[in-house]
């Protein structure tokens, strides 16, 4: 841990180094997610509500999938960014390391454009609740905190199924986008939204509402205290994750000359 | 003439050889596609009266969208050329017998002809097999569509012409970043990217209808659709010609004036 602490602070250092361009990007990354809400706000100004959501409520939802993302893109740049790290043979040097080989992948990059992002997502969940979202209980705020650390552990579990595929097609796999980029843009709404079968393919093969659909109807007092829990379950997503690196790992044969 | 076309061409093969890429882009875009519907379908079951457009032109407007997405997806820089202008290597550019502005217009061109040639098709078709009022309906008159085919070019002329500007300012700041940053924000909230200009809150969306963004996406997708009724047509593509004469003349003469500033230094 004072290991990754230590390469933490390099990357900051590194990031403010060129100030310049580190802002713009976070201003890239600001601008993006302030359309995209802008987008929701247009909608529900002229729809007042959709299926029972207010815009608050909304917002709730979005800050979650927002604030999970953005850890998870964050700390697992390094699993996003996996393809270059094979194709230069960098891996090559990690093997030969007596560290962890996901710890050093981790170490290596990180995202710190992301800060304004999580940020935002805090904006957002603060005028949420302002704004009363929620009834809120000292359950539901645990609740919440949970959806947003399982969450990020869910899109940490798809980056590494990703740096995972990389292992066999020695490229990056633009595919994958739609399980990564796709649900923070989507995520804005709850998936309940885009009808069952979405619902179901994001609760059985890729756990998203388990931390977003599900919870939320706790949250808003629409679903059993149960559904609160259901973020814990989604963790279990993780396993075949890990196994899929695994049979990556075994199977990797260098791609250095 | 005859360089341009040849160098067009060149880049359009250049650019059809990047195949998987492609499909991948493709299949997230089917994806994308899907998933807009559907959040629009909740919309439009929750209350049709609110809906400022019918459901079939919103559908024919987000099938046409994830097709041609590459036709004015403003994030589709060549980072490279604003590097040659930063880096002195616009130089070699100037030894050539052609002119710079043409070149790069011939080049935007192909990169996004090419870009949208290999992946329009199957979402097209997609688009075309899913059930109405959800699909692409086909059912367009001949005049409507030939204004469509039109203001597709015009369209794709107004995105190059304002990437183009871009490039051009180049010259004159030293980190384009920033406008292309911002150019990319407003593009996608003015030109109907993050949701459909009649969407847009009275005032922003006049806003956003006479801005260049506007003269984009906007106008072709939503002939398309019908929701341009055919007598508006006209004063629609007037107004992207307008843009695409001034962004080009703009262009131009910054192109110009950037190279007679531009010292290069080197042996």
């Amino acid at each position: 841990m004072r290991l990754y602490l230590k390469f933490l602070s390099v990357h900051v250092k590194s990031a403010l180094t060129y100030r310049a361009s580190f802002l713009l990007s976070c201003l890239g990354q600001l601008l993006v997610t302030v359309n995209t809400f802008l987008g929701v706000k247009f909608l529900l100004d002229r729809f007042g509500v959709i299926a029972g959501y207010t815009l608050p409520q909304l917002a709730l939802c979005f800050g979650v999938i927002l604030a999970a993302t953005s850890l998870a893109e964050c700390f697992a740049r390094g699993l996003d960014a996996f393809a270059s790290v094979l194709s230069e043979a960098r891996f090559d040097r990690i093997l030969v390391r007596p560290r962890g080989l996901l710890f050093q992948l981790l170490c290596e990059e990180m995202k710190l454009t992301m800060a304004p992002r999580l940020l935002q997502a805090a904006l957002l969940l603060g005028w949420a609740v302002s704004a009363g979202a929620v009834r809120w209980t000292a359950a539901k705020a645990a609740v919440l905190a949970l959806m947003i650390l399982c969450g990020a552990g869910v899109f940490f579990g798809l980056f590494l199924i990703n740096a995972a595929l990389c292992f066999f097609t020695l490229e990056g796999l633009e595919v994958m986008n739609i399980f990564t980029d796709g649900p923070r843009e989507y995520g804005k709404y709850p998936f309940g939204l885009y009808g069952k079968g979405v619902l179901w393919i994001l609760t059985l093969l890729v756990p998203l509402a388990l931390v977003q659909y599900w919870p939320l109807q706790y949250l808003l007092d629409r679903g059993p205290g149960w559904y609160g829990l259901l973020p814990l379950l989604s963790l279990l997503f993780l396993l075949p994750c890990a196994g899929a690196w695994r049979l990556g790992v075994r199977h990797y044969r260098s791609t250095g000359s | 003439m005859k360089q341009y076309t040849s160098f067009f061409r060149m880049r359009l093969l250049a650019g059809l050889q990047y195949r998987t890429a492609a499909l991948a882009g493709m299949s997230t875009q089917l994806v994308w596609g899907t998933m807009e519907i559907l959040l629009y379908r909740a919309f439009w079951l929750s209350d049709p009266g609110r809906f400022p457009m019918g459901m079939e032109a919103l559908a024919a407007y987000i099938w046409l969208q994830q097709a041609f997405l590459a036709f004015f997806a403003m994030w589709y820089w060549e980072q490279d050329l604003v590097e040659a202008v930063k880096s002195g290597a616009v130089a070699y550019e100037l030894t050539r017998p052609t002119d710079l502005y043409g070149m790069w217009m011939a080049r935007s061109l192909a990169l996004r002809l090419s870009r949208a040639a290999l992946r329009a098709g199957p979402i097209l078709l997609v688009g075309a097999l899913a059930p109405a009022p959800y699909g692409l309906r086909l059912r367009i008159a001949p005049p409507v569509f030939l204004a469509f085919l039109c203001s597709m070019a015009l369209m794709l002329a107004v995105v190059c012409a304002y990437t183009l500007l871009i490039y051009a300012l180049s010259f004159y700041l030293t980190d384009a970043n920033g406008v292309m940053v911002v150019s990319v924000a407003a593009a996608d909230l003015l030109g109907g990217g993050v949701v459909p200009l009649p969407f847009l809150p009275d005032g922003l969306r006049q806003l956003a209808q006479l801005s260049p963004f506007g003269a984009m996406q906007s106008i072709p997708l939503r002939i398309f659709g019908g929701d341009i009724p055919p007598e508006a047509i006209p004063a629609a593509m007037g107004l992207q010609l307008f843009w695409a004469v001034v962004l080009i003349a703009a262009g131009t003469l910054l192109t110009r004036g950037g190279l007679r500033r531009a010292v290069i230094l080197g042996g």
